[in-house]
């Protein structure tokens, strides 16, 4: 066994530039495992003791955290960095990085504009249409 | 159904003999006659196949295929097929809506004419325009950059089969139960309630054929940015190439949200979630908001692959490197980035306010700059040139003429308040058809006139060739002219009936120039017919055209490896280079070549994937649970294959490239 | 690209091919661009959660259905799981195959467990009345939570089928390909969880 795994392994480095040779090390997953740790218990722990009074603020705090946090998975856990398979992992990060911004962040700009003009009920409309 | 016992619900779910068509109305008359002549000529194909003894052919060389040209001559075949199917839909609505006036209420019932117009969408982009792309990328676009196959030669077999089995659940509707009525995009409310399986086939259709598309996306990705032969950087890459994966791209960050749009839509239908309906919370706009963003890219994801096939037949029958090269692949990048930011403006009338509407507004007119440098770089190649107005030329200058039209309109649409008054007017209708004829379908017959030879040998015959473009194109202005003086008339569109006899004059006109693309794509036929039958006739070498990228180095039709030495590239125009530098075509030397095997797995997925949309559809359970558990079955099962290559010697590759046959020594053996 | 034919005359002319076979392996390249294609899927899930949210037509609210203490014990769950598959790397970098199978099973067995709480937390809900069904923050809460358990679901089975392999053929090439796309399918799903639990609950608490 030991011997086709060894000479399986050494067949596939030559060409292969890949991401994979980055395997991590043990010191990079434990940092990884106490920076997410601390990341996730902080935004529980605001949450759970209801630290800030001021809820839009809470919000923001529990999603720059979140941000963080995929950053140190990004390269931690996933090694993402601009050298694997010719930086070509970060571009596409990047691209879909953006894109999925745009998604999320259009669709709600889109669809709060539509609920404030559209909507009978909402403060918006009734301003509008305030004894006209 | 009232009457029968349960375990024949079970059994067949919501099945019966209810949902065939079999009553004696014209509806249903019109689906016999189809049906007999979809059997008749089925039978005919095969009892042909079986007398000439070609089962095990197709079954080796094609259907288990992981070649990509084979692969690629598929798609192109399925795209055909599909593009009858939906061209008859299309002129029945012209039919339909040239003599319903009045007291006249035409031949079609508003149920059968609202299956039309949806199935006539649906299929035209789907299993039309994305297979034509797909198939033309598929053969094209790995033996440009020199390369040997695509990245994932299974996974592109199992993208066809997926795309099979959603045309198989799209046709299947014709004659078991309806289709969808509720427009090619689905809109809810309308397909949230619409009851019966039109909706459910059209939702399983997609999502399998999605899937396949998604699959296709990130393979070619792949095989772009990985197998590029040694020496092409990206700024060598060929036109096409570079058009390709902007496409490919783009598939990928947007057929997931497709699936995921339809995946929430079956979910409201088939769990009673509330999404996208009226009641306890749902949102109508949010589907039409996230299908919309699939669906605007969607658009530039069918256009972008035939702006690189324009680039290469401008440059190749003008003589002359593309001018602009660079621009052209920054146009291409920004068209690919800004088409991700307009999707509102399919909804500009939905109250998104004043703010929105000018953003939207504002990326939409920004998106013609790049396909302006676009169209100019094309005239600039032109200029100086020694233009050769051979039948893929043809095609090009009716796209210059006639897309350029529809981009105009398309700007006039962009503006948000011309967009109040022309929203969901024929003359939006006219629009994209204009650039989807002008644009895509006129691509696509430039491209097959441009490659065929590659892929067969022989060249397409010119004289039916110039016949299909001159019908073509005069049909569709005389087609289209007038759906424009409609919709700017006010006259919204997928109306069955109208009741204004001042209108009827243009309808007549429109239908008259359906007719005459019928004739074109007869012209079609009988070019391929024609072509085939005298096939020696017109044969020609593996240049034909004098073309300047590196398909047009290796034989037509290329062997199974392509090439049998990796090219290695200098300069853009790299067939260009190699044949001013004197290039010989190696004569010895060769080495036994490894190739990926056949693969029976994508065929067993794909018609797996058809009973599971089959079995959902009608509410057979057991039927879909069961090809379910069998694609995981199945798909594990093939993990477990680790010999996934086979080598072809070096004397067949000595034999091919001596004598220009494929004749393998070990063909009896190893099939 | 050394080798090459036609240095047989004095003014060689230009080299057009060369003899190597070039090898290109693109799976793992081609395995991320599909993870990133699974993020448009998560990112239209989670902008309908973001869109419905607060749509709870009368019904349930999120501070009323949401259960904070399990979903902590379910993250760290899914945290652990992340640096054991961690683990199980560096023991397959130092071809410990049997090391690396016992890092593997404690991973999935901690995946296990995360989807059998999502089952009981969901159980638990539908029990109370907050059905999908019932408004439109629980279709998005129901759909995007479950997706993302469904994932995981499918990252256990893959994960025994990989161990099934690993065992009968060794750490091959092949071998070791897949498990590194696993791995980034592991982590990739402890990524997506962190904009889970972040968004969906901490977040729909809060607003």
């Amino acid at each position: 066994m030991s011997q086709t795994t060894h000479s399986g392994s050494m067949h596939g480095g030559a060409h292969d530039a890949g991401m994979g040779e980055d395997h991590g090390s043990l010191r990079g997953y434990l940092t990884g495992f106490v920076l997410a740790a601390i990341l996730t218990v902080i935004p529980f722990w605001l949450v759970m003791g209801h630290v800030i009074a001021s809820k839009p603020l809470a919000i923001l705090l529990v999603l720059a955290l979140a941000a963080v946090q995929i950053v140190v998975h990004m390269i931690y856990f996933l090694h993402l960095n601009t050298k694997s398979e010719h930086g070509w992992n970060m571009l596409a990060f990047i691209f879909a990085l953006v894109l999925v911004v745009i998604v999320l962040g259009a669709s709600l700009w889109v669809m709060y504009n539509e609920n404030a003009n559209m909507m009978p009920m909402s403060p918006i409309y009734q301003q509008y249409h305030k004894g006209g | 159904m009232d009457h029968r016992s349960e375990i024949w619900n079970f059994l067949l779910g919501n099945l019966s003999l209810k949902v065939l068509p079999l009553h004696n109305t014209l509806e249903d008359r019109i689906l016999q006659v189809t049906f007999a002549v979809v059997a008749i000529s089925g039978l005919a194909i095969f009892g042909w196949v079986t007398v000439k003894r070609r089962w095990g052919y197709l079954w080796r060389e094609w259907f288990t295929t992981v070649d990509h040209k084979k692969l690629g001559i598929m798609y192109m075949i399925l795209a055909t097929v599909m593009l009858l199917r939906g061209f008859t839909d299309a002129i029945m609505m012209r039919i339909q809506q040239a003599t319903a006036f009045g007291a006249n209420m035409g031949y079609l019932p508003p149920t059968h004419y609202d299956q039309i117009f949806t199935a006539h969408g649906a299929i035209m982009i789907f299993f039309v325009a994305m297979a034509y792309i797909v198939g033309l990328m598929n053969y094209v676009m790995p033996t440009q950059i020199g390369a040997r196959d695509v990245a994932f030669p299974f996974l592109n077999n199992l993208s066809f089969w997926l795309t099979v089995s959603g045309v198989m659940l799209f046709m299947t509707s014709l004659f078991v139960g309806s289709f969808s009525r509720a427009g090619w995009l689905g809109y809810p409310p309308v397909s949230e309630y619409q009851l019966g399986s039109g909706v459910d086939y059209y939702i399983w259709g997609l999502q399998l054929s999605g899937l396949g598309t998604l699959l296709t996306g990130i393979n070619f990705v792949v095989t772009i940015l990985k197998m590029r032969a040694p020496g092409m950087s990206l700024m060598k890459m060929p036109m096409f190439t570079w058009t390709s994966l902007c496409t490919s791209g783009l598939i990928v960050v947007t057929f997931p949200i497709l699936t995921a749009a339809l995946f929430l839509l079956s979910l409201d239908r088939y769990v009673g979630t509330h999404f996208f309906t009226n009641d306890l919370g749902g949102n109508v706009m949010m589907y039409i908001n996230l299908i919309w963003i699939w669906g605007h890219p969607e658009v530039y994801i069918l256009i972008l692959p035939l702006f690189g096939v324009f680039s290469e037949i401008v440059a190749t029958f003008s003589g002359k490197r593309l001018f602009g090269y660079s621009s052209m692949v920054y146009a291409t990048v920004s068209i690919m980035i800004l088409s991700y930011l307009v999707w509102l403006h399919h909804f500009f009338t939905m109250g998104s306010g004043p703010d929105v509407n000018s953003f939207f507004a504002l990326t939409t007119m920004m998106i013609s700059i790049p396909t302006g440098v676009k169209i100019f770089n094309w005239l600039f190649t032109m200029y100086r040139g020694r233009v050769r107005f051979d039948v893929p030329m043809l095609w090009t200058m009716g796209f210059l003429f006639t897309f350029t039209i529809g981009g105009m309109t398309g700007v006039m649409l962009s503006v948000a308040p011309a967009d109040f008054l022309l929203h969901n007017s024929l003359f939006l209708v006219a629009h994209f058809h204009n650039v989807i004829i002008g644009g895509v379908v006129f691509g696509v017959f430039a491209g097959i006139n441009y490659w065929f030879p590659k892929a067969f040998g022989f060249q397409l015959d010119p004289f039916w060739g110039k016949a299909s473009f001159w019908f073509w194109q005069i049909g569709f202005w005389v087609a289209f002219g007038p759906l424009y003086v409609l919709g700017l008339m006010g006259v919204t569109r997928r109306l069955s009936h109208f009741e204004d006899p001042s209108l009827q004059i243009w309808f007549v006109i429109a239908a008259f120039g359906a007719f005459l693309i019928l004739l074109g794509i007869l012209s079609f036929l009988m070019q391929l017919y024609v072509s085939i039958r005298h096939r020696e006739r017109y044969a020609v070498g593996h240049d034909p055209w004098g073309g300047r990228t590196l398909e047009w180095s290796t034989s037509s039709p290329p062997p199974p490896y392509n090439f049998a030495f990796t090219p290695v590239v200098r300069e853009r125009d790299a067939w260009t280079d190699m044949k001013e530098h004197g290039y010989v075509r190696p004569r010895d030397g060769f080495q036994p070549i490894h190739m990926p095997k056949n693969s029976a797995t994508g065929v067993w997925i794909g018609l797996l994937g058809f009973a599971f949309g089959f079995g959902m559809t009608w509410y057979i359970w057991w039927l879909a649970v069961a090809s379910f558990v069998g694609i995981v079955a199945v798909a594990i099962g093939h993990t477990f294959n680790y010999h996934r290559e086979e080598t072809i010697p070096a004397e067949d590759v000595k034999q091919f490239e001596h004598t220009g046959n494929w004749k393998p020594a070990g063909e009896g053996a190893s099939a | 690209m050394n080798t090459t034919v036609a240095d047989m005359h004095p003014p060689a002319p230009p080299v057009f091919y060369t003899r190597e076979e070039v090898h290109h392996n693109g799976t793992l390249l081609g395995f991320w661009i599909y993870l990133m294609s699974d993020l448009f899927i998560f990112a239209s899930l989670f902008a309908c959660n973001a869109v419905l949210g607060t749509n709870y037509a009368g019904g349930p609210t999120a501070s009323e259905v949401f259960d904070l203490p399990g979903l902590a014990i379910n993250t760290a769950l899914l945290l652990v799981s992340s640096v054991t598959f961690g683990f199980a790397m560096l023991e397959m970098a130092r071809q410990r195959k049997r090391a690396m199978l016992i890092w593997l099973a404690v991973s999935g067995l901690l995946a296990a467990a995360f989807v059998g709480l999502e089952i009981h937390e969901f159980a638990t809900m539908i029990a109370e009345g907050a059905t999908p069904e019932r408004s439109a923050f629980l279709s998005s809460f129901f759909t995007l939570v479950g997706t993302h358990g469904l994932h995981v679901t499918v990252g256990v089975i893959w994960l025994i089928v990989l161990m099934v392999q690993l065992g009968q053929f060794g750490l091959t090439e092949a071998n070791i390909r897949r498990l590194r796309c696993l791995s980034m399918f592991w982590h990739f799903l402890d990524l997506v969880w962190v904009g889970v639990f972040s968004y969906v609950y901490l977040v729909g608490v809060l607003r």
